[in-house]
């Protein structure tokens, strides 16, 4: 009997698998991520910059308020180039600014904010870069225009004349 | 026309498939002798499929785009070389190489196992054949490489150019060499349990095809990561990729086998092991092609994605691992000649521990393969597995393997004791002593990265010293687990000591850090046969004040319409310095990464010694016979 029971789990297990392998053919097909116009914000515990202090996205992202992240470093050059616009949309009333600080460290970020002045009306820590992947960040700079908790508008590589005028245009 | 030929030949193919069939089983009583008809008959088989090959080969030499397979993988401004190593870097033609190798393994098993048993010869031809005709309808009914396409276009589409490398044209005949070994033992195997046929003879005979495809396997592999490195330019050269994990779970099983085999060799035991480990081995192959050619999973090899394709092999694998598993238990007696106790300090303990330490690796990396599947079937989640998962589960398991690998092979058989325990401790402390001073100042878990290296040291000691000590006894043995050693600690301290810097540059800038400076000196433009090179100078100078010049590359191809960029790599004994530049859409600046990765170049040395270690194993049974 005993003998028996091990053949038979064997052939139910590799029946499974079997299984399993058919019906993974049939909704195969590539991965392809959809690109949908406005998409909600994932939702994520960070660090706030100064203080350390925990802080929920939910705290970050209230209501229909205009809000823009910034994925920045300090080691980023193109972060640098991008920094007087930020500084420009800074002064406008409607907007917030979020900077998300990627994979940096604390004293040369600090650094670049007291050199370069600080846009930013809040920051918080991505330290091991994976609250970028949950915004599907491709790398740094990228900015992401926010409003009621979707993304209305995603702009990968530093901002220019052309796109600081168009995120002017949808805040109006 | 040289289409037509090839497809006729491989229709041949199978005609001549089932006569083999059908003489084989005649023969199977008979006479003592087996017919030399059945050996004509393979050879036929094998001149109709080289036939075949050699048509599609020169339809792509030719560039007949009226074959709808060298229309989709070849142009006439690729250089000669890829226009015919463009034969096997699509499916269709890497399957008919498949089916080359197929043939040719069992013709030359069929002349090299003359002393063998008639029976067991007749059924080992028979198992192969059915493998042999599977993969005939596969492709003649699922991808045939001789389609016609008509109106004939002028001009083909082209090869994906980062296919266009010497290291991988030779990457797919070589690895299918070592696959397509493994069915051999897959058939001879599941024969020698058929006619009762598990003997010491048998083992020392099936050893060479173990070794010949553990050989061809991990040459494979060694090709593959080299492409990866040099020519993907991601600065690695082992990205846990379910494509390069499904080259991996043959590799563990057939590395397991060849432990066992030459226990079997010496002593009648692990027959059991020996027995599913070919089954296993095989298996694994066929399920590395399932996964990679259905294009079930999502990787950079996956060629194609047609279900139909994928249904086929599923079918045509679960046959054979029913078939095997069906086989193995009506026909196969476990061992139960005098009951064998295993001493806890003896050589065949040591293989045992080393037979579970592989099942362990092997079932890791099938898991983390093909995990993601299961997970979409039932909740339809999509996840991908990552390095972390196989470093987390493999790293800490190393610690014990390699110093059971370290002191194995000492052991004798039956019973022993450990001689030369002062040797053995002293070089523990040796190796724990020199590996805490490498860890001392790095920022690094330390406890976990000195224990793990101690490991390694201590391997790589000991077996320096055998090397030394044992006057050429075992040469194979110890060369193997001292290669071994090497690509483990080069591996380690890889992973330990590289590092990178990315920045974004434009001509005539400089990125300056503490202990580097790059300069980004000029810019130069060439015209190459198919494809225009972007060549950046960067002149890199490092903390001793020692310049280097790195020159990477940027290949746009023309057709297909692809930028593909090629590092500047330059090597020496204890670094390699490598760099790839960028191009960055609507930018004036390029994407640089520049990194140091020290001891690459012993990566690919201590795998090539282990290979030559095969080698030697090889030669030694020919010198001693």
């Amino acid at each position: 009997m005993k003998t028996k029971i091990f053949p038979i789990f064997l052939i139910f297990t590799f029946s499974i698998i079997f299984f399993v392998f058919y019906k993974g053919l049939q909704n195969t097909n590539v991965y392809t991520p959809t690109i949908k116009s406005e998409i909600k914000i994932p939702n994520f515990d960070a660090k706030e910059f100064f203080s350390k202090d925990k802080i929920n996205s939910d705290q970050i992202f209230i209501g229909s308020d205009y809000y823009l992240l910034n994925i920045w470093a300090s080691w980023c050059v193109p972060c640098k180039e991008e920094h007087k616009y930020l500084m420009d949309l800074s002064k406008k009333e409607n907007i917030k600014i979020i900077g998300q600080n990627y994979k940096d460290n604390f004293e040369n970020a600090k650094n670049f904010l007291i050199n370069l002045d600080n846009p930013y009306d809040l920051i918080f820590l991505d330290n091991d870069g994976t609250i970028a992947i949950e915004w599907g960040a491709y790398g740094v700079p990228e900015t992401f225009l926010i409003q009621n908790n979707k993304i209305i508008k995603k702009i990968i590589g530093p901002l220019n004349e052309k796109l600081l005028f168009e995120i002017k245009e949808l805040t109006q | 026309m040289s289409s037509l030929i090839g497809y006729y030949s491989l229709i041949f193919g199978v005609g001549v498939s089932i006569l083999v069939i059908f003489f084989s089983i005649k023969n199977f009583n008979d006479t003592q002798k087996l017919d030399t008809k059945v050996i004509s008959l393979v050879f036929l088989q094998l001149l109709f499929v080289i036939i075949s090959f050699s048509g599609l080969i020169l339809s792509f030499v030719n560039s007949d785009f009226s074959n709808e397979t060298v229309f989709n993988h070849s142009h006439t401004t690729k250089p000669l070389f890829y226009k015919i190593s463009g034969t096997w870097g699509n499916h269709e033609g890497s399957l008919l190489l498949w089916l080359l190798v197929l043939t040719l393994f069992i013709f030359v098993f069929l002349l090299r196992s003359k002393n063998q048993p008639k029976q067991y010869k007749i059924l080992t031809l028979l198992f192969q054949q059915i493998i042999i005709v599977g993969f005939f309808i596969f492709l003649i009914q699922t991808s045939n490489p001789f389609n016609h396409v008509f109106p004939v276009p002028k001009e083909g589409l082209g090869l994906n150019p980062i296919l266009q490398d010497p290291a991988l044209a030779i990457h797919p005949p070589i690895l299918y060499l070592g696959y397509v070994g493994t069915s051999i033992i897959f058939s001879s195997a599941l024969a020698a349990v058929c006619s009762n046929n598990i003997t010491k003879i048998w083992a020392s005979h099936i050893k060479k095809w173990v070794l010949v495809s553990w050989i061809f396997l991990t040459l494979g592999i060694l090709l593959g990561s080299i492409w990866a490195y040099y020519e993907l330019g991601w600065g690695g050269f082992w990205f846990w990729d379910p494509v390069e994990n499904v080259s991996l779970m043959p590799w563990f099983a057939l590395t397991t086998l060849l432990h066992c085999v030459l226990v079997l060799e010496k002593k009648l035991i692990l027959t059991s092991w020996v027995v599913v480990l070919s089954i296993a081995t095989f298996t694994l192959s066929m399920c590395g092609t399932f996964l990679v050619r259905s294009g079930i999973l999502n990787s950079v090899h996956t060629f194609a994605n047609d279900p139909e394709r994928g249904l086929y092999i599923l079918i045509f694998l679960f046959i054979l691992i029913f078939l095997s598993f069906f086989i193995f238990l009506i026909f196969h007696k476990s061992e139960n000649n005098n009951s064998k106790t295993f001493y806890l300090l003896s050589k065949e303990t040591s293989i045992l521990v080393n037979n579970w330490f592989m099942m362990y690796f092997l079932s890791v990396v099938l898991i983390g393969t093909i995990y993601p599947i299961f997970l979409e079937v039932i909740s339809s989640q999509k996840i991908s597995v990552g390095p972390p998962f196989f470093n987390k589960l493999i790293l800490p398991f190393l610690i014990p393997f390699m110093l059971a690998m370290a002191i194995g092979p000492k052991l004798k058989w039956i019973k022993s004791d450990i001689e030369d325990k002062i040797y053995l401790i002293s070089f523990f402390v040796i190796s724990l002593i020199l590996s805490v001073l490498i860890i001392r100042n790095l920022d690094i878990n330390f406890l976990y990265n000195s224990i793990l290296i101690t490991a390694a040291f201590y391997l790589f000691f000991i077996t320096l010293r055998d090397f030394f000590l044992r006057k050429y006894r075992n040469l194979s043995q110890i060369t193997a687990h001292f290669s071994f050693s090497i690509l483990i600690l080069s591996i380690l301290f890889n992973n330990i000591f590289s590092s990178e810097v990315i920045t974004n540059l434009k001509i005539n800038e400089t990125y300056q850090s503490q202990n580097l400076k790059i300069n980004f000196e000029s810019i130069e433009q060439e015209n190459k046969q198919n494809f225009k090179a972007i060549r950046g100078k960067f002149i890199v100078e490092d903390q001793n004040g020692l310049i280097e010049v790195m020159q990477p590359e940027l290949r746009i191809y023309n057709q297909p319409n692809i930028v593909t960029s090629e590092a500047d790599i330059k090597t020496n004994i204890f670094t390699d310095k490598f760099m790839t530049m960028n191009y960055v859409q609507n930018q004036d600046h390029f994407n640089i990464r520049y990194q140091v990765k020290p001891f690459m170049i012993w990566i690919w040395i201590s795998t090539i010694l282990l290979c030559l270690s095969g080698c030697l194993s090889l030669i030694r049974k020919k010198y001693e016979n």
